[in-house]
């Protein structure tokens, strides 16, 4: 019996990997009544050889698919093997698992079997067992079915932490394309559905002092990179549209992985467009946490974002004539628009600066990265020096001396297309 | 130069504060009693924990740090690095000197110290939270073994405690020799020595519940899957799992 349940585990988790998410942050659910489990600012329990995160026991509940999307390694054509977990065995493992520290919680999709609704409340059983019979308080994403009925939707809010429906394609032609049987008014219905459950769930906190969890951590999507030829400016544009119609807390982006010879797609053996992905989790942040707008850094002009420096850099070298800023005087906004300088050391560097003027040594020891900032700020021991500069010699004098992780993917990256 | 050796608890350290205070010491160095380097200076003055002399210490700080800066310095002194303690009593005298408050002065070097230090520990709490593994012993108590680079046991209590609220558990600090255990009720701290071969041994099973190394491999055979290979990346990976914890880790076990 464990035999086969270490296959299920493998096969089904193996099919669940392509799913970026990994945050188990978030939620506001407590531990009560001595129950188990508790959620908070998350954490990853481990990290895989390809570097990425272990914080859930992600996987599928099957790998039986009724679809057949070209991009999907669960698809009907796609010669697989397929396994399906009982509803009691995913519960067993999360439990055992989560009693060991191993996990946050768990992240349960599925391969859509007979239809949306049958699938959906499979996932959504599990939650409530978990909940209710194991007086579980870790974490629980589940994936919203596209198609599946508001109520369903509804069960699932009230159990589980976080939601995601994945739009997979940044633009309804490439998903036309690749996943012929599905369309984007399923996939935007439940996200509209929770978006509205979770602002009327936080009106009505505010009236009565106990009302129950509704998806307390928010909703997320991926969009597969790489896949299909969307600029960056439409992936970015879509993200945008995400976080500030749609409220989302994270869009992740997810370099495809070849794994068809279908020739709607890049062949298998094309590199993952790992450094894309990097440089649009860049931009996210920027537009998340440091204040940037999607235009300042994509235009139909340039709709590309430069893969041999990062979006920040990027800006700075084409807006030259707002450096340098004195980081004794700018405003906070400003710091964090320097190259070099994150959201942690721009605080400190507002904090520090009321009790002496900030020098490079100062600079240095808060922990920015002078090698870029110095081109675009100047401290209280001045240092003119790159003034002169234009915006190519900054930049070549900062890729020269950047040894790129990626640099090995780089030429065949940018041939792609 | 002046060497005040304190008994190495916190407040011992703060004893230690208050002795500087009155004997009106000049370039203080701070000192725990078994590091035994206090031979080198002439001067030398020893402090045990006095509750009242601490005491007054701490209602000092109170007045003039916020709760965040008293963290760190407790955070810092659980570092246990050399010469912490010294760092600690100069930004204490600076705090204590000042009547504005000095804690967000990063341009000091003991202020600066002492919030990156605590920063390590917060991380080395941070990851022990992440690293812990519990096995299941046969009397069924979740037992797990540790060797952080700091003394964090005092900082994840609360964090198990509140988390596996409804199942004994026990963590134990294989580098410091003591533990924390949980009883359904609260937590203690333990000491246990333990008999060279008594959990090492050969016969495993005889300790560990029957479904505990089934699990294990669950895990093992988890963690191999959910990688993708074509996406290897193995600095990233050491980076975030560095190879000091991997000892307790069953995931980097063969399988």
């Amino acid at each position: 019996m464990w035999d086969r349940i270490k296959e299920k585990l493998e096969i089904l988790a193996d099919a669940a990997k392509y799913d970026v998410s990994c945050a188990s942050s978030g939620s506001s659910r407590k531990n009560q009544d001595k129950g188990l489990g508790d959620t908070g600012m998350g954490i990853c329990h481990a990290y895989t050889e390809d570097g990425r995160c272990v914080s859930l026991l992600k996987i599928l509940l099957t790998n039986h698919c009724i679809f057949d999307c070209a991009y999907c390694v669960s698809r009907k054509s796609n010669d697989v093997k397929r396994a399906a977990f009982t509803v009691q065995e995913v519960v067993d493992l999360t439990i055992n698992f989560y009693r060991r520290n191993y996990i946050e919680g768990l992240f349960l999709s599925s391969g859509i079997f007979k239809n949306a609704d049958y699938t959906m409340e499979r996932l959504v059983l599990i939650a409530k067992k978990l909940r209710t019979e194991h007086h579980f308080h870790g974490y629980i994403h589940l994936k919203a079915i596209p198609g599946a009925s508001d109520e369903l939707m509804q069960e699932a809010a009230t159990y589980a932490d976080r939601l995601s429906v994945n739009v997979e394609m940044p633009t309804e032609q490439s998903l036309h394309l690749l996943a012929p049987d599905k369309n984007r008014a399923d996939m935007l219905k439940p996200m509209q559905y929770l978006k509205e459950g979770i602002i009327q769930n936080r009106e009505e906190k505010k009236q009565f002092t106990k009302t129950p969890l509704f998806a307390p951590a928010g909703q997320s999507t991926q969009m597969v990179i790489g896949a299909t030829p969307e600029s960056d400016l439409e992936i970015l544009y879509m993200s945008n549209y995400f976080y500030r119609q749609m409220n989302l807390k994270r869009v992740y982006y997810s370099g495809y992985v070849p794994i068809s010879n279908d020739n709607r797609l890049p062949a298998i053996g094309t590199p993952v467009p790992t450094i894309r992905e990097n440089r649009l989790y860049q931009a996210d942040w920027l537009m998340r946490f440091y204040g940037f707008e999607m235009n300042e850094l994509v235009s139909l002009d340039q709709p590309h974002l430069d893969m041999d420096i990062d979006p920040k850099l990027s800006w700075a070298l084409n807006n030259l004539h707002f450096f340098p800023i004195d980081i004794n005087r700018a405003d906070r906004v400003l710091i964090l628009r320097v190259p070099g300088i994150g959201v942690q050391s721009a605080d400190k560097i507002c904090q520090a600066r009321r009790y002496n003027k900030l020098t490079w040594d100062h600079l240095k020891k808060i922990g920015i990265s002078v090698s870029r900032a110095r081109y675009f700020v100047v401290c209280n021991d001045r240092q003119d020096e790159y003034k002169s500069l234009t915006p190519i010699q900054i930049r070549q004098q900062i890729v020269n001396r950047a040894h790129s992780k990626y640099a090995a993917n780089f030429s065949p990256q940018l041939n792609l297309f | 130069m002046q060497a005040v050796v304190y008994d190495g608890s916190f407040k011992g350290w703060l004893t230690a504060v208050f002795d500087v205070y009155e004997h009106r010491f000049k370039s203080v160095q701070v000192y725990k009693e078994e590091n035994g380097e206090q031979s080198m200076f002439g001067h030398v003055h020893h402090t045990g924990t006095e509750e009242a002399k601490a005491g007054r210490v701490w209602k000092g700080l109170q007045q003039k740090l916020s709760n965040r800066a008293l963290q760190e310095l407790y955070y810092a002194w659980l570092s246990e690095l050399k010469g912490i303690e010294t760092h600690m009593l100069l930004f204490v005298q600076y705090a204590f000197g000042s009547k504005a408050s000095i804690e967000n002065d990063y341009s000091h070097p003991s202020v600066l110290l002492i919030s990156q230090v605590a920063k390590k520990v917060h991380r080395e709490k941070h990851r022990m939270e992440a690293f812990v593994r519990f096995q299941l012993t046969t009397d069924q108590l979740y037992y797990a073994i540790i060797e952080p680079d700091f003394n964090v046991l005092p900082l994840i209590s609360d964090h198990f405690e509140q988390r596996y609220a409804d199942q004994r558990w026990m963590i134990y600090d294989a580098r410091r020799r003591y533990g924390i255990y949980y009883d359904l009720e609260k937590v203690e701290m333990i000491e246990v020595s333990f008999q060279q071969d008594s959990l090492s041994g050969k016969d495993i099973s005889a300790v560990y519940d029957e479904q505990e190394t089934l699990y294990q491999h669950l895990w093992q055979s988890y963690f191999k899957s959910v990688n993708i290979a074509s996406r290897k990346n193995t600095r990233l990976h050491i980076q975030h799992m560095p190879r000091r914890y991997w000892k307790y880790l069953p995931e980097k076990k063969p399988l």
